[in-house]
């Protein structure tokens, strides 16, 4: 484990950039713990949500961004529904995550290219084509026989298609993306 | 005599392991008892009525109850038996509570037991006499000890109440530990504005007399009428004169006198007036530092004194003065905490304690109110503070908390921020203990708008590295060991009892705990009481206490006082020792144990016998053990009830 210094480690550029691109201030977090209480995926994170936000809190920039909880992290909310001091701890996890990519952090392979896998097929369906993202997922990873137990439970209760679902609005959300790329060319 | 017995269920806390109805039943069997039953709850308002009842129906001549400790509830049944018509002296109490059902499960034990309890207590009550208490004047002055802020403000009350006050304060001003304070939380209220008033009331009050720079000798009396020998310290300095000028101290050559106000963050000169706003404003000398009174050479005070004030001569002086009650408000002092190796023990200028980090922060004090290292006089930069130094540590025989550091540390993390706005502050914390009106928020504001870095760990070393310390501790949220460069580390160090106060405990005949601090009369119900009439706690000498807290307790002692002397004479307890002249021989034992000197030599008819004091006389039953004659007999307690108690209990 290693020692931190307070003083010299903190980064207090990362400390600034999280709390204006997600207009939340961190010090407001007592570090009760309640969004740790009610996440429904600490049994799979590395670090919980609650050291998440001291870790931020302590500006330590590259322990924060190396976490993998960062992309377990379904946005469910829940630590922002029960954050006693309203903060909004979701946003400040999406915020990093944003930031992960954007620093070149990007979680571990795998994690990284579910995430491209994911957003691809939202892109191309307009809502997520699972048999799609499954193949798009195989073949970068070479993890074939991932998962592969839940095929035939799931085939017969007709849960696998084949072809991508038509949906409404597919233009729509392409649009999405293409207003995202332009945003973030800027 | 005709005795009633009345078994107390307390709810379940005494029935759910006592069998009180077969108690009464084997009540109903002893010698003399007419009537037994078991009650719910036999202190409350129908349960005394029943006993007023069955005194009047059964013309019941005395009354046992068996219910919690006479601690408890003595007095509510002597009052209820005294309702009916009875002197209540012809009670007794069984503990069948604390004695019994607290303390085992065993059902058949415990009721064999509250058995034996009842028959003891009616054995005894068959031997009781009608007892009388003796009616006596009281003086109706008294006496506060210790000029901090809770008996300024006890003196206060009672003096505006109409009451002559004598106030004697052990160091040369009044304003205790609260006149070192730069600010004050929550509201960061300056200090001494707040108190330099109240300080100057006490001064001007036509109702109040102040000692300072003296202490309590010796307390001789009782409740009523006390007599205190006041020790007035040589100051050197005639204080009728002194105007406080301040031109002696300018003059004074030997400039490296402990300055104990400033808590030695600076020196002072050995003749010195402690701070500009000190109560009373007068000089005294520091013999451990005056080259006059070390050497016979100097004497320069004395040449430069504009009012010839200087005594070298002058040599401590006893005051009696007759008070009617006591308040004690000696307040706290600061842990050693140089116990504390991983703190650097002491070897370390730039560690120093959060009542130095006060004097420093105060614009009076001897940085005028700037922030500086005490080893090279540079503005710090990084400020850590250590809360719980001396606080809620086993090791160092300090368990409990102090109460009021996390609030204090939190202040001066503000303050820090406001003299220097670009330095930054560390606080390592157990927890938070702010439960004071607005505490909360206080400490919230200290990180949400100060910016203060709180960090929830203790700190197991610091060492120098360069002209810095480095701190290493833990920040268990984080789940990892930190470290902090520091320019200077305060250390919020707790409170303990303050020096001297078991020596002054045994004088007021007080009881204190295993740290010194004072017993108050009741954990609930008797805050500011202790167990000897007469004599009452303020402050911070009964626990911890922060400043509304002390200034609180101050009010409700001299409430107590004023209540009182509310009436013109008292009555004695007649539980008291009574010679019984015809077997009497005279030979002084009694007078030589008695710890209160209430036994006197008497001349009866030539022959020398022994007379107690009543009023006097604390009923503590010495004489009675130690006479060789069975002559001193403890009423209420006599040798015959006390044997009839044991014959009671061993007969089988």
């Amino acid at each position: 484990m290693k020692v931190i210094n307070i003083n010299s480690s903190y980064n207090s550029e990362f400390v600034k950039e999280v709390e204006e691109e997600s207009g939340q201030k961190l010090n407001l977090c007592y570090q009760c713990g309640k969004c740790t209480a009610g996440c429904p995926y600490t049994d799979e994170y590395d670090i919980c949500v609650s050291q998440i936000m001291r870790l931020t809190q302590a500006g330590q920039k590259e322990t924060v961004l190396k976490a993998n909880s960062l992309w377990l992290c379904a946005t469910c909310e829940s630590c922002t529904a029960r954050c006693p001091n309203q903060i909004d701890v979701a946003r400040i996890m999406d915020v990093l995550r944003h930031m992960a990519r954007r620093e070149g952090y990007g979680g571990t392979g795998r994690v990284k290219t579910f995430w491209d896998s994911f957003l691809s097929s939202v892109k191309n369906n307009g809502r997520v084509f699972e048999v799609g993202l499954l193949v798009n997922y195989i073949s970068h990873t070479g993890r074939f026989w991932t998962d592969i137990d839940l095929g035939p439970t799931m085939l017969p209760k007709g849960k696998i298609h084949f072809k991508p679902t038509e949906m409404q609005g597919k233009k729509e959300v392409e649009k999405i993306f293409m207003r995202f790329k332009e945003e973030s060319a800027k | 005599m005709k005795i009633g017995v009345f078994v107390c269920h307390c709810g379940s806390n005494i029935e759910a392991t006592v069998d009180t109805a077969a108690v009464a039943a084997a009540a109903r069997e002893f010698p003399g008892v007419v009537f037994a039953t078991d009650t719910m709850y036999t202190c409350s308002e129908p349960g005394q009525d029943e006993i007023v009842d069955a005194i009047k129906e059964h013309n019941l001549g005395g009354v046992v109850v068996a219910s919690c400790t006479p601690r408890m509830h003595e007095q509510t049944f002597r009052r209820t038996v005294e309702r009916a018509g009875l002197n209540k002296y012809l009670f007794e109490m069984a503990n069948i509570r604390e004695h019994v059902s607290w303390i085992g499960k065993d059902r058949e034990a415990n009721t064999n037991k509250s058995v034996d309890l009842v028959r003891m207590a009616t054995e005894k009550l068959l031997r009781n006499r009608a007892l009388h208490p003796k009616k006596f004047t009281i003086n109706k002055r008294v006496l506060i000890i210790g000029g901090g802020v809770a008996g300024i403000q006890a003196a206060l009350d009672c003096a505006d109440g109409g009451l002559e006050v004598v106030m004697v304060e052990k160091t040369s001003t009044i304003g205790g530990k609260m006149a070192k304070l730069d600010k004050t939380f929550p509201t960061v209220d300056c200090s001494s504005c707040i108190l330099g008033p109240r300080m100057v009331d006490v001064a001007q009050h036509p109702n109040i007399t102040l000692y300072a720079y003296s202490e309590i000798e010796e307390i001789k009396g009782y409740v009523g009428n006390f007599e205190i020998k006041v020790k007035k310290k040589a100051t050197y300095v005639d204080w009728k004169n002194c105007t406080g000028c301040g031109i002696c101290m300018e003059k004074c050559p030997s400039k490296k006198a402990t300055d104990t106000f400033n808590e030695e963050i600076g020196k002072t000169t050995a003749i010195n007036i402690p701070f500009p706003q000190a109560i009373p404003k007068k000089a005294k000398i520091d013999p451990a530092f005056c080259t006059m009174l070390k050497k016979g050479k100097c004497g320069i005070c004395a040449k430069v004194c504009p009012s010839g004030c200087i005594d070298y001569e002058m040599k401590d002086e006893f005051i009696t003065e007759k008070v009617g009650a006591i308040v004690t408000a000696t307040g706290f002092d600061l842990f050693d905490w140089t116990v504390y190796g991983e703190y650097g023990g002491g070897r370390y200028p730039d560690v120093i304690t959060s009542l130095q980090y006060e004097r420093m922060l105060s614009a009076s004090g001897p940085t005028g109110g700037h922030i500086k290292r005490p080893s090279d006089g540079k503005e710090p930069k990084n400020v850590v503070f250590i809360q719980c130094v001396g606080s809620r540590d086993k090791s160092v025989g300090r368990p409990y908390c102090t109460g009021f550091c996390c609030m204090y540390t939190a202040k001066q993390a503000i303050l820090t921020k406001d003299h220097l706005p670009q330095s930054q502050s560390y606080v390592f914390y157990m927890d938070i203990r702010a439960t004071g009106k607005l505490y909360d928020e206080f400490t919230r504001r200290a990180m949400e708008e100060y910016d203060t870095n709180y960090i929830r760990g203790r700190v197991s070393m610091i060492y120098p590295k360069g002209d810095k310390l480095l701190v290493r501790g833990a920040d268990t949220l984080m789940g990892t060991q930190v470290e902090v460069d520091a320019d200077l580390v305060v250390l919020a160090v707790g409170a303990e009892s303050s020096a001297g106060a078991s020596e002054l405990a045994e004088k007021l005949r007080i009881s204190y705990d295993s740290y010194g601090f004072y017993m108050e009369g009741h954990p609930k119900l008797k805050p500011v009481e202790t167990n000897t009439a007469g004599v009452y706690l303020a402050g911070a000498c009964q626990g911890p206490k922060d400043i509304p807290s002390s200034v609180g307790q101050g009010s409700a002692a001299a409430a107590k006082v004023l209540g009182l002397f509310s009436k013109d004479q008292l009555e004695s307890d007649p539980q008291v020792s009574i010679v019984d002249i015809k077997r009497c021989i005279g030979c002084g034992k009694c007078i030589q144990t008695c710890p209160f000197g209430a036994i006197k030599e008497i001349d009866f008819r030539g022959m020398v016998k022994a007379d107690v004091i009543e009023t006097i006389c604390q009923g503590c039953g010495i004489c009675t053990s130690t006479c060789p004659q069975g002559a001193v007999q403890l009423q209420h307690a006599t040798d015959n009830q006390i044997l009839s108690e044991v014959n009671a209990l061993c007969q089988f």
